[in-house]
């Protein structure tokens, strides 16, 4: 769980994945057409993915990935991201760490 | 209305008028499925009315006192009498037009149903694919599951013709907001159950939800993960929508283009999806008999199907959830019945395709 948390708060924008999920890559591809760059960490190439899996688990996110923290804060996995993003929220949540490309 | 006599409805009021209008009344009752229970109060009340007998039901007491004061004033009962049965007629009137269109929706449905019949019978049923190779326990409970949703969508796509003619009647009449409302949640709430309904199927068989095979050929050509393109439905409903207000006309666009964006995510994740199963059934060394592995692990990858089109389906809910809380009640209620329209012109149009005559053969 502290590891969870600890990278979490790492950057602005994490995402926790997996490889083999096409859903986080739907979910990562959606935050490339927003313009950000999340720091992504695969789970199912971590020594700990287990453990972070239960973590991610515990904390509500069923999946349990992809899981989305926006400034070390949980948003959740693709359905809350999803709402967020059609309900006008996402974005200013995102602005702080918009790439200018 | 301000009759005196508000529990009556007004064609009830008929009765003061020589028999030969009764029969026409009770024509017009048959046309709504209640032929006897309304004939037969008219009459009741005809003759008790005659009779100047008092009577148990309270409508009579109420109807009793009012009589009596109406004597006093006999030129007034006769202009009352005269715009209440103006308006019994002109209410006579709808419900016959609306039961025609009732009864051309039926005709037009049945001719679809034989067609699909007789296409079904044609090809074979869908399920003998889905009976091919699999154990018998587990196809029976796919089949039920999918026999189950059948069933339920179809009633599902009876109720939503309903809901949008009532919707266009009530939308011509002059109704309160509260009671538009009302008409625009449960047309909202109509569609989240479908997506309620196609969550629960997609957990027998997810294939069968991605076919579409349970739509009309026309809606199955515009069919993305499942159903409807979120995007897709933006663009029907919107010019139906004038006026919009400057506030609204910038969150419709931001919603329109929220929305292309998840989309453009999710269809790659498909993708996505695609190459990674297509590589897994594909892997191996094709020398050895046994495939077993790579269909297996195929297999695992595939259970992804199933949250795709959970997300479209969360998505299709999102927009209209979205819209909802946009637009008025009122253009809430003009978008849903574009929405609804366009779904049946859709149908009907596979229908017409269907039944089309066939091709000269060559000379």
């Amino acid at each position: 769980m502290e590891k969870v948390t600890s990278l979490a708060s790492e950057k602005g924008l994490v995402l926790f994945s997996k490889s083999s999920c096409c859903m986080c890559y739907a979910v990562k591809i959606l935050f490339q057409e927003l313009g950000v760059t999340p720091m992504v960490h695969e789970i199912d190439q971590d020594p700990e993915g287990w453990e972070m899996e239960k973590a991610l688990k515990r904390l509500g996110c069923n999946g349990p990935v992809p899981a989305i923290f926006i400034g070390g804060k949980l948003v959740g996995s693709t359905n809350e991201v999803m709402s967020l993003h059609l309900s006008g929220g996402l974005l200013p949540m995102l602005k702080p760490y918009q790439t200018l490309c | 209305m301000n009759s005196p006599t508000p529990q009556f409805v007004p064609s009830r009021l008929g009765i003061y008028e020589p028999i030969h209008q009764i029969g026409i009344w009770g024509e017009n009752f048959k046309s709504n499925g209640n032929p006897n229970t309304s004939t037969s109060v008219i009459v009741e009340v005809d003759n008790k009315l005659e009779n100047e007998s008092e009577t148990t039901s309270h409508e009579m007491l109420t109807a009793s006192n009012t009589y009596e004061q109406e004597a006093s004033k006999p030129i007034d009962k006769i202009q009352r009498r005269l715009a209440q049965n103006r308006e019994a007629a002109r209410k006579s009137r709808l419900r016959k037009k609306a039961y025609v269109q009732q009864l051309e929706n039926s005709r037009l449905k049945l001719i679809q149903l034989e067609q699909e019949l007789q296409r079904a019978r044609q090809q074979g049923l869908y399920m003998g694919g889905v009976l091919e190779g699999s154990h018998i326990g587990f196809s029976g409970t796919v089949n039920s599951g999918i026999a189950a949703f059948e069933m339920e969508y179809g009633r599902w796509v009876d109720v939503q013709h309903r809901q949008i003619c009532e919707l266009r009647t009530t939308l011509n009449a002059h109704i309160s907001d509260i009671e538009l409302r009302i008409l625009v949640e449960s047309g909202i709430g109509h569609y989240f159950e479908l997506f309620r309904m196609k969550s629960t199927v997609a957990k027998a068989d997810v294939f069968y939800v991605i076919s579409g095979v349970w739509k009309t050929s026309a809606e199955r050509f515009f069919s993305w993960i499942g159903g409807f393109r979120p995007s897709e439905l933006l663009k029907v409903l919107v010019p139906q929508l004038d006026p919009l207000t400057e506030q609204q006309i910038l969150e419709v666009c931001n919603l329109k283009q929220s929305c292309q964006q998840a989309e453009d995510a999710l269809s790659q994740g498909m993708e996505k999806l695609q190459e990674t199963v297509s590589s897994t059934v594909a892997g191996g060394p094709v020398d050895e008999v046994s495939y077993i592995p790579q269909v297996a692990t195929a297999m695992e990858k595939l259970e992804a199907l199933v949250s795709f089109v959970n997300q479209a389906d969360h998505l299709r809910q999102e927009t209209l959830q979205q819209m909802s809380r946009i637009l008025t009640t009122r253009q809430a209620a003009r978008g849903l019945l574009a929405l609804g329209e366009y779904f049946h012109r859709l149908r009907a149009l596979s229908t017409l395709w269907a039944t089309r005559p066939p091709e000269p053969s060559l000379p």
